[in-house]
């Protein structure tokens, strides 16, 4: 199986922008920061968190506090799992109970991954609300779950991919579509 | 000249075109063996001078002495489950053998004249092989009284021994081995000491320590031995050597015999093939008493066989069924089946690995076995029974239980490949085997 | 490192690799019991069934412990000790299982290889929970994460495992792991207890404690149980104690960074003392904690499915 890029639908300076409007979107709609914690869903969502604290620390001039949550052990099909060890971590260092998690995400897809994400948190405490931020929704939803920030919708076939590249796992930010030659599309 | 045919065996015929296995020679030349009412009429190499008889083309097969068995279990009575007098001296015919020695530990066990007479009945019954019971050392083999050796030996016991247990009384041992003394028969030792055997199901040594299974040292054997030797030699009485297993079981037996005590002993097929690492997969096929030793016991276990310190291959053929044998290792019984495959371990393993020739292994198998219990048989004579095995010594082929016949299946050498195959069996020039996939 | 395998039967089958894997996901499963909620889903809607063929406690609740973490289904099936003689063999109580569709049977059975005959006739994964004086892995597992937590890399680190030998399927699973990180395995216990050729899995037999205890960076302290040897290997508790129980005093000739085991239950004051069974050198209930962690990341492992799967990366 291999990912054949089509073309770059989204550039750094691009992708900079959209995390800063949905920044300022999310300070909004919360009337501020108080409460307000940052969650990235493993793997790129995390980087992506921290570049939404930054915008956020631009504005408001607060540093939110930042988790990850690693949904391995949620995932609803454990037989289509492949078992790597290389879990990423689950760090959720301060107490959710009544805050508003901002959950992040890179694609937004079938919805699964949140739901698991969802789930986890909920293991950890009780908060307010949760509100989802992804850079880009794909559609194809299987669950009802709708995104309260999006920085792109990007209307996509099942077969296609989308790849966000972060700098700190791939040395640049870009957002790339593609497919696949092979069997699976994206889970 | 008449046909012949393998369905009507006449009276008298001429096996043709084989190679004569006479005592310590292979005749390298074709010969022939006519046969008259059941007895060898004449024998030879070349062609047979007589003419208008039924002749059997015997293909350039080895023809030998039937086979003789010194220690087989056939369960019968008491678990029939297993193997019966018939269905063992079925798997003995088909393992060219012409005669086996029945060990007497059935339920009950074979301690009293009837049940000698019994077994002897039920051999007469199959006449697919001579079956020569022994009878117990001890009534119920409990250890603590000796049986009446006169009374079984008139009606056909050959030995005496209370095989698959060790006769623990130093003093009762002592005591059989004068007795069959006056009588002129062996005791055949089955030596373990029980004490060092404990819970142990299989040999006591690296393979025991990683798989986690307790162990019997070879101690529990030489031991054993060399306190039955010591009491052969204070009563000069016959002591016959089962299944021995161990270097230091060879070493007393080789000492004893240059020291002029009247021993004997025999080996198995798997003993002198197979070391304990063969337990690795705990498949209890591989689950015997004598347990499978480490390679410098079957090397010592070979050299005995080679320089005649061990007298003869006997199988221990240990029948049972496959419901047992599915028991975990340490609960499964001891044994394995072994009619059905001795020959061919013993091309396979002795000599096509150039360890003897074939003479000597037929010699193993025919006039040493039957010298040690005063059987008749074991070598092919003018006037003696026509007791004889065709065989080929070159025939591979792969060990199938399901193909056994035997009523069990528990052979060590499930799927190995082996060299050598038993094509035609005859008893009193009677044919009780015949290989369907053989020649000719 | 992927963990791609039908069963767990024990550590000798397992490549070092693949046992630093299950560390590494048991450390991470260790860490879900910080939170307030200490189970995960991963596992609803599976059947793992709990064979305990010889009475066990400890083993068997740490396992159903973690398998309720994963929010496995469970059945426990605790076989009356009459009927795994003779009567009904292992072959039918395995047909019985598969008849049953579970998805993983986790079995303590007395003889040894008795797991090994079930992964053999079962298509579900089986974990050997201890066979006879076999293997016991997960114990093996667990020991060598408490090592590891304490000492890092175990290449070249000195442990020494005392006591009876011969009937520990504790010290094998042990021997099997350590060796193949690298550790140095020192075997110390009655000569009676040690059983023939064990150095030849690659360790030193020491019958001299002071020596053995000098030496090393862990002592891994094995159960006595004097009354189940049928051979009288050993004369008494009080003459083991003496010889060989870890008294505070062998513990004062211990590296000052070394610390003490035991896979429990313990035996107070026959193979440990008191002192040191509460003393501030042992590590016992990590290993307990541990433990649970250990049999959920192995579990979890056995669970996964396809391998490949998850090659497209993190989508979505």
């Amino acid at each position: 199986m291999s990912f054949q890029a089509k073309a770059v639908i989204m550039n750094g300076k691009e992708m900079a922008r959209a995390i800063k409007r949905m920044a300022h979107e999310v300070v909004e709609a919360h009337k501020g920061t108080d409460d307000l914690v940052l969650i990235g869903i493993q793997r790129r969502g995390v980087p992506l968190a921290k570049m939404m604290r930054a915008a956020i620390k631009q504005v408001e001039e607060i540093e939110l506090p930042l988790g990850s949550v690693d949904i391995t052990f949620y995932r609803d099909d454990l037989s289509t799992l492949g078992p790597n060890p290389k879990v990423a971590k689950t760090e959720i260092p301060f107490d959710v109970n009544d805050k508003t998690v901002i959950l992040v995400d890179d694609v937004l897809f079938t919805g699964r991954t949140v739901r698991a994400a969802m789930e986890e948190i909920m293991d950890w405490g009780r908060p307010r609300a949760i509100r989802l931020v992804v850079l880009i929704d794909r559609g194809h939803r299987e669950l009802p779950i709708r995104p309260d920030y999006v920085g792109k919708n990007v209307p996509t076939s099942q077969r296609e991919i989308i790849e966000v590249r972060v700098t700190d796992l791939d040395n640049k930010e870009e957002v790339v579509i593609g497919e696949v030659n092979g069997d699976d599309p994206q889970s | 000249m008449a046909a012949w045919s393998w369905d009507r065996i006449s009276a008298e015929y001429i096996v043709t075109n084989v190679k004569l296995c006479r005592g310590a020679k292979l005749s390298r030349r074709k010969g022939f063996l006519h046969v008259r009412r059941g007895v060898i009429e004449a024998l030879g190499s070349g062609a047979p001078t007589v003419e208008g008889l039924p002749r059997l083309d015997g293909q350039g097969l080895v023809c030998a002495p039937g086979f003789i068995d010194l220690h087989v279990h056939f369960r019968e009575p008491g678990q029939e489950e297993k193997e019966t007098v018939a269905t063992g001296s079925r798997a003995a015919a088909a393992g060219g053998f012409t005669g086996v020695v029945t060990m007497p530990n059935t339920v009950p066990a074979v301690d009293n004249p009837g049940l000698v007479r019994y077994i002897i009945d039920r051999g007469k019954e199959a006449n697919l092989c001579r079956v020569y019971p022994t009878g117990a050392i001890s009534p119920g083999r409990a250890g603590e009284a000796l049986t009446e050796f006169g009374s079984m030996i008139e009606v056909g016991a050959v030995g005496f021994t209370d095989d698959g247990s060790p006769v623990t009384s130093g003093a009762l041992m002592s005591n059989a081995l004068k007795m069959t003394r006056m009588h002129n028969v062996p005791i055949i030792s089955h030596a373990e000491d029980l004490s060092l055997t404990g819970p142990g199901v299989m040999h006591g040594g690296y393979w025991s320590s990683r798989l986690g299974l307790p162990g019997i040292p070879r101690a529990s054997e030489d031991a054993a031995v060399f306190r039955d030797v010591e009491l052969a030699r204070a009563t000069g009485g016959h002591l016959h050597v089962a299944h021995v297993s161990t270097r230091g079981a060879v070493q007393i037996i080789r000492r004893a015999k240059e020291e002029g005590v009247h021993v004997t002993a025999e080996a198995t097929p798997h003993h002198f093939s197979q070391d304990h690492a063969c337990c690795r997969d705990y498949s209890p096929l591989f689950k015997m008493s004598p347990p499978l030793r480490e390679p410098d016991d079957v090397a010592a276990v070979v050299e005995g066989l080679v320089d005649g310190t061990i007298d003869c291959i006997a199988t221990d053929h240990a029948p049972h069924t496959a419901t047992e044998k599915e028991y975990q290792f340490d609960q499964a019984p001891f044994g394995v089946t072994g009619l059905e495959t001795a020959l061919a371990v013993g091309i396979t393993h002795l000599v096509r690995d150039g360890r003897m020739d074939l003479e000597h292994l037929v010699r193993c198998m025919t006039e040493k076995p039957a010298a040690i219990m005063n059987l008749p048989g074991g070598r092919l004579e003018e006037g003696s029974d026509a007791d004889f095995v065709l065989f080929d010594p070159d025939h591979e082929w792969v060990v199938d239980p399901d193909r056994f016949h035997s009523r069990s299946r528990n052979s060590s050498y499930c799927g190995e490949s082996l060299t050598g195959k038993v094509v035609a069996t005859f008893l009193r020039g009677r044919l009780t085997h015949r290989d369907e996939t053989g020649s000719p | 490192m992927i963990l791609n395998r039908k069963d767990v039967l024990g550590l000798e089958d397992l490549e070092a690799e693949e046992i630093l894997s299950i560390l590494d996901m048991s450390e991470r499963f260790r860490a879900v019991f910080d939170r307030p909620v200490r189970g995960v889903p991963i596992m609803r809607g599976r059947t793992v069934v709990n064979l305990f063929h010889e009475p066990s406690t400890r083993t068997r609740i740490s396992f159903e412990l973690a398998e309720k973490r994963l929010s496995a289904d469970i059945i426990n099936f605790q076989a009356a000790s009459s009927s795994l003689r003779k009567g009904e063999t292992l072959r039918d109580t395995a047909e019985n299982l598969q008849a049953m569709r579970i998805d993983m049977l986790v079995v303590r059975h007395a003889s040894a290889g008795a797991a090994h005959y079930l992964a053999r006739v079962l298509k579900c994964s089986v974990i050997n929970a201890g066979d006879g004086a076999h293997e016991h892995p997960t114990q093996g597992l667990l020991d060598i994460m408490t090592m590891r937590q304490r000492l890092g890399d175990l290449r070249g680190k000195k442990v020494t495992i005392i006591g009876d030998i011969a009937h520990s399927r504790v010290a094998r699973s042990n021997i099997w792991g350590l060796t193949k990180l690298g550790a140095e395995v020192t075997l110390c216990g009655p000569p009676t207890m040690v059983p023939g050729g064990i150095d030849r899995l690659g360790v030193t037999v020491e019958y001299d404690l002071r020596r053995a205890v000098a030496q090393a960076d862990v002592l891994n302290v094995l159960r006595i149980q004097l009354e189940r040897h049928e051979s009288k290997s050993f004369p008494s508790n009080r003459e083991y104690h003496k010889l060989f129980g870890i008294t505070e005093d062998v513990v004062r000739g211990l590296k000052p960074e070394a610390f003490v085991m035991h896979p429990g239950p313990m035996n107070r004051d026959v193979e440990i003392a008191s002192e040191v069974a509460d003393g501030p050198r042992q590590v016992i209930l990590d290993q307990v904690a541990n433990g649970v962690a250990v049999r959920m990341a192995l579990i979890y492992l056995l669970s996964g499915g396809d391998p490949g799967a998850l090659a497209g990366g993190d989508a979505e």
